[in-house]
């Protein structure tokens, strides 16, 4: 058996040794620097943003930050106020989208006549409204919510009503995309049981999309808990000095009132504000790892 | 009982009777007798008559005429597309679901037209289950999958509800390998097993016919085996109407066989499925009176 003869006589180069040319290899590492310049420019902005942030506050990262209510010294001014005014509002705005949004999403993608010129209308609005600016929902608010017809006035309730609008068009479009990944196989199999519609939806659907909807939701609570235009048109930007007690009691909230202190002439006002800042940092990482668990918790068990 | 099966899933397939050779198949003598020996005991559950499947303007299969017979298993045999699945999914109305699908003509079952206005889609589903092509078990633990069933349908009480689950299990030939690992997950077992849980799944609301879809075409000849000695062990209990690509089950299994071809008529450019013949297996696999038929189950077509 002459192996040898085999290999030379082949079409092939006799050896199994790498041709590739210099030149091919050096643009494979020309573009590996580009994608590594990349990552790092993303990543050292946000570590040098966190780092002088973290430096600048962590003076101010004790407890009477939390404990504390805005004063005119800067030595007492605490941020309560506006942590217990962004829970009231992000949890409030947070139900009402996860009700409202999950319910048009089951309409929409369950019930309602996909080939039909509304249903269309209807979600090329949704994704249309996932997009507006958000100082547009805030006009909106004022005009139609804190004034006008409605009339709440600069409260909670106001707030949260604005921030349900801004929130709710995400949490129909990733709710439905939930939807629509339930595999057909899973409809199938209930329906030949003699289940119905509805309970084919709610005992089988929905819960096989409550990752999705979970993600999704908690994304878009993200979003408002860091959301500061359109309430500044709506009576968030004010010295507070007392927690809401309801829907009607004046609030602020956590992103005005950092750009309340940021904005002092005081350094130390400034430094109050940075720590502020790393609440909020905080509360939205937990929030994006509560996310990931109920993510991960209804996988897993499956 | 569950001796009896252990015996039957250790036998595999090869030893519920002597096949006598026909074509290059063998067709199992106990299955040829009842077919062949114009019993008048034969009594007729379920009847299909001038059935036609529009998918939008595309006529998908005419003109289908067939009996399903108590105590039988009846095959659907064919090439890829000639609406074996469409014409088994009307049986139970699952095309009812898919919205472009119109049926004609009518499927009697037990006197009722299933598409008449006396049938409801639910409880006919109920009635005629289904097991389909790949395993579908639903993201639950074994025991809700089959509880689910029951559940849907009524309010059964949990000592009820459990009876009905082992019960279930042990008619499907499972119970011994999953009774004591309820409550985990159904996806944690096999593709056999998950196959043979959906028949379970399916057995628990009692139904009076069963419809299976290519239920082997994704399991191993082992699983196979064990899903044929259980639709031999059950067919007394509940006639099954079969889709398979696999000539050599229809044989081994079936007591009647209907061959369906593909057509393209005068006015159409699509192929449509027909219904070319349906007679006893028997006489399908050894002298079948169509010469279409005799070249598809000879490998000459398909």
């Amino acid at each position: 058996m002459n192996v040898n003869a085999d290999v030379v006589g082949s079409r092939f180069a006799p050896n199994l040794r790498d041709s590739t040319s210099t030149a091919r290899k050096s643009r494979d590492k020309i573009f590996l620097l580009v994608l590594w310049f990349a990552t790092l420019c993303a990543v050292l902005t946000l570590f040098f943003l966190i780092l002088t942030t973290l430096l600048k506050g962590a003076g101010r990262l004790n407890l009477s930050l939390v404990t504390n209510f805005p004063s005119p010294f800067p030595e007492d001014a605490g941020i309560q106020s506006a942590i217990f005014g962004s829970l009231w509002v992000v949890i409030t705005s947070g139900f009402a989208s996860l009700f409202i949004g999950l319910g048009s999403a089951i309409y929409l993608e369950e019930f309602a006549n996909s080939t039909s010129r509304i249903t269309r209308l209807i979600t090329l609005n949704i994704q249309t409204l996932a997009g507006v600016p958000s100082i547009v929902f805030g006009i909106l608010g004022l005009a139609f919510v804190a004034r006008g017809w409605l009339g709440w006035g600069f409260s909670v309730g106001t707030a949260s009503a604005v921030l349900t609008m801004m929130v709710l068009p995400v949490v129909v479009v990733s709710s439905r995309e939930a939807l629509k990944a339930v595999p057909p196989s899973l409809r199938e199999g209930s329906y030949a049981l003699g289940a119905t519609k509805w309970q084919t939806i709610r005992k089988q659907v929905i819960p096989a999309a409550v990752p999705g909807i979970a993600t999704g939701s908690i994304l878009g609570v993200s979003r408002a808990l860091g959301e500061s235009a359109p309430l500044i048109l709506l009576g968030a930007l004010a010295y507070v000095s007392s927690n809401p007690s309801g829907f009607g009691s004046d609030y602020t909230v956590l992103p005005l009132i950092i750009m309340k202190f940021t904005q002092d002439a005081q350094d130390e006002f400034r430094a109050v504000g940075a720590a502020a800042i790393i609440v909020l940092l905080v509360l939205l990482v937990s929030l994006n790892l509560l996310a990931i668990v109920i993510r991960d918790r209804s996988r897993k068990s499956w | 009982m569950v001796e009896d099966m252990n015996k039957v899933m250790n036998s595999g397939v090869s030893s519920s009777a002597s096949p006598s050779k026909v074509i290059g198949v063998s067709v199992y003598s106990d299955n040829v007798q009842s077919a062949e020996g114009n019993t008048p005991a034969l009594e007729m559950i379920m009847e299909s008559q001038d059935l036609k499947v529009h998918y939008g303007s595309y006529l998908a299969v005419r003109d289908v005429n067939l009996q399903v017979h108590k105590n039988e298993i009846t095959a659907l045999i064919g090439p890829s597309g000639c609406g074996k699945s469409t014409i088994l999914r009307c049986f139970n109305r699952m095309n009812d679901l898919i919205p472009t699908a119109k049926v004609s003509g009518s499927v009697i079952y037990r006197g009722i037209d299933l598409y008449g206005p006396d049938a409801n889609a639910g409880e006919v589903r109920r009635r005629i289950g289904m097991v389909f092509q790949k395993p579908n078990p639903f993201p639950k633990s074994i025991f809700d999958n089959v509880a689910f069933g029951p559940r849907v349908n009524g309010k059964p009480s949990k000592q009820e509800t459990e009876e009905l689950v082992e019960r279930s299990l042990k008619r499907a030939a499972l119970w011994d390998e999953v009774k004591d690992r309820l409550k985990q997950s159904a996806f944690s077992l096999s593709g056999g097993q998950q196959q043979r849980l959906c028949i379970a799944r399916a057995l628990a609301v009692d139904p009076d016919v069963l419809l299976m879809d290519e239920p082997c075409s994704a399991l191993d000849p082992i699983a196979t085996g064990r899903i044929e000695d259980l639709m031999h062990e059950i067919k007394g209990e509940y006639p099954i109407v079969i889709v398979t690509h696999n000539m050599q089950q229809a044989a081994r299994v079936s007591n009647r066989t209907a061959f369906f071809n593909t057509e393209v008529d005068a006015d159409a450019t699509r192929p449509t499925g027909v219904l070319v013949e349906y007679d006893s297996t028997q006489k399908i696999f050894s002298a079948p009176s169509d010469p279409r038929t005799e070249q598809y189950i000879s490998g000459r077509m398909g």
